[in-house]
């Protein structure tokens, strides 16, 4: 598989590692001819206002929407999960979103960088390290989304932290940081084989 | 559940995510406002900007904690500040009110000449300057989380973030090339610890991520340092300072992001009214350097 990532701003350099780690051609893309190539996409951590600001400006939030009602297979992390979520809070007045998983998310919902965490969660009936960097997490879902995992909240209750709609994928935190490729497998093995003929 | 906050892994990978990006000084909330609306990966909150502190002189310490609170409501992203070096207390206050990170800054009068901040004590991650790679990697000894070159505050003028750049570059291509046995001569010439200087070696890179500063004013500037092996650049007074902040702003977002595509680069270069004026680095008298503050 093609699998390209969103080289706007943030940890794209991590994602490129971890699925050519996986076994799959990675690609940057910056444009929406670099869009058409790829099979999937992912879209890195990073700030989503400035990832957004400029999918703007480079005529990219069009194409990226087009090909996911087309069924592309995206997996979004930290500011990917918001950029992949049809609905915010707490975003910056105005912010945008590709949006494809019927969710709404909080941003910064675990606080600010002395609050970010690392934590262990089960993950798909796996456990694996999690790294949370002002992460956001979901406040709510439709009966659409499948949820994969939450974590305990300062506010004492449970939130979701990795979820599924489909050939969409979102994660409030990086495992692009841990060189532990368990949930990019999962994405290239589970969500692509099954939407990619 | 073994839930552990303020880990390297935790204030290494926020650094990770500002990669790519801008980082811009503001001293007041419209300007944070501007600078998150041309796509700034997070701001600098400080009370005058470095062109400014260079004019007016005198000591130059912590911001007023009601700027950095005013600053931290008016925008969702990141909010670094300033803390002088080796003023841990300083340091704790900034920690205190949630700031995302400390810029432990040359551009403050220093506190301490001999000493800076242990920094592994504290759940804020902070960034240090650098003009070379022994002196990144005490930094990083000490628990820095980030890097950036230090270039010439508040100047505009780029020579001296390219010779830091090229510096630490040329010091990191040095010592991949190195046999292993060579590299405890490595570690005493750099005075930096040899852990890490092996590790370096084996990586051919910091441990940490790489911004430069100092000096940049234009997006070509941004591009030029990014080009040279920067992982996102700083913009201290090069913004603001200029004629038109909020185009320019944006151009240098730009810019950082298709550093590679000269066309994007014209594109983004047009219009953007008068930059900095700028001082050359080298008409500015020894102690007004402040690139040489730092141990």
């Amino acid at each position: 598989m093609k699998i390209g990532v969103l080289a706007l701003q943030g940890d794209f350099r991590e994602h490129i590692q971890a699925a050519k780690a996986s076994g799959h051609a990675a690609l940057t893309v910056r444009r929406p001819e670099e869009l058409s190539e790829v099979d999937a996409l992912i879209l890195p951590g990073g700030e989503s206002t400035t990832i957004a600001q400029l999918a703007k400006t480079f005529d990219l939030i069009a194409p990226i929407r087009k090909r996911i009602a087309e069924g592309m297979p995206v997996y979004g992390s930290c500011a990917g999960m918001i950029l992949l979520a049809d609905r915010i809070v707490d975003g910056a007045a105005g912010q945008e979103t590709f949006g494809g998983i019927d969710m709404t998310v909080r941003r910064n919902a675990f606080g600010r960088q002395v609050d970010s965490f690392e934590s262990d969660l089960t993950f798909n009936q796996e456990l694996l390290r999690a790294v949370f960097i002002r992460a956001p997490w979901v406040e709510e879902v439709s009966q659409k989304v499948e949820i994969l995992a939450d974590v305990q909240g300062s506010d004492g209750k449970g939130h979701p932290v990795a979820v599924r709609q489909g050939s969409l994928l979102a994660t409030s935190f990086h495992p692009e940081l841990t060189g532990d490729l368990r949930v990019h497998r999962y994405f290239f093995d589970q969500v692509c084989a099954g939407a990619i003929k | 559940m073994s839930e552990a906050v303020g880990t390297a892994r935790v204030k290494r990978g926020m650094a990770e995510m500002l990669k790519g990006g801008v980082i811009m000084d503001v001293v007041n909330a419209e300007q944070a406002k501007i600078a998150q609306d041309a796509g700034a990966c997070a701001v600098m909150a400080l009370e005058r900007v470095p062109a400014d502190i260079r004019a007016q002189g005198g000591v130059a310490r912590m911001s007023d904690p009601d700027m950095i609170e005013k600053i931290k409501a008016a925008v969702t992203i990141p909010v670094m500040a300033k803390a002088r070096i080796g003023h841990f207390v300083e340091a704790r206050i900034l920690e205190s009110l949630g700031v995302d990170y400390i810029d432990e800054s040359e551009v403050l009068t220093p506190a301490d000449y001999e000493n800076h901040i242990e920094k592994w004590d504290f759940k804020v991650p902070f960034v240090c300057g650098a003009t070379n790679l022994g002196e990144a990697l005490r930094r990083i000894n000490e628990g820095a989380a980030m890097i950036r070159s230090k270039g010439e505050a508040g100047t505009g003028d780029v020579s001296n973030a390219m010779m830091h750049m090229r510096k630490i570059g040329g010091e990191i291509r040095r010592l991949s090339s190195m046999r292993e046995d060579e590299l405890y001569v490595a570690a005493k010439e750099l005075q930096a610890p040899f852990a890490l200087v092996k590790e370096v070696a084996e990586t051919g890179k910091l441990p940490v991520v790489l911004f430069t500063a100092g000096g940049i004013a234009t997006p070509a500037d941004a591009a030029l340092m990014m080009q040279m092996g920067a992982d996102g650049v700083f913009i201290g007074s090069g913004i603001f300072k200029s004629g038109d902040p909020a185009t320019r702003a944006a151009a240098c977002v730009k810019a950082t992001t298709f550093f590679e595509d000269a066309k994007v680069l014209a594109d983004v270069s047009r219009g953007l009214g008068d930059a900095m004026v700028g001082i050359n680095v080298a008409d500015l008298p020894a102690p007004h350097r402040l690139a040489e503050r730092g141990w």
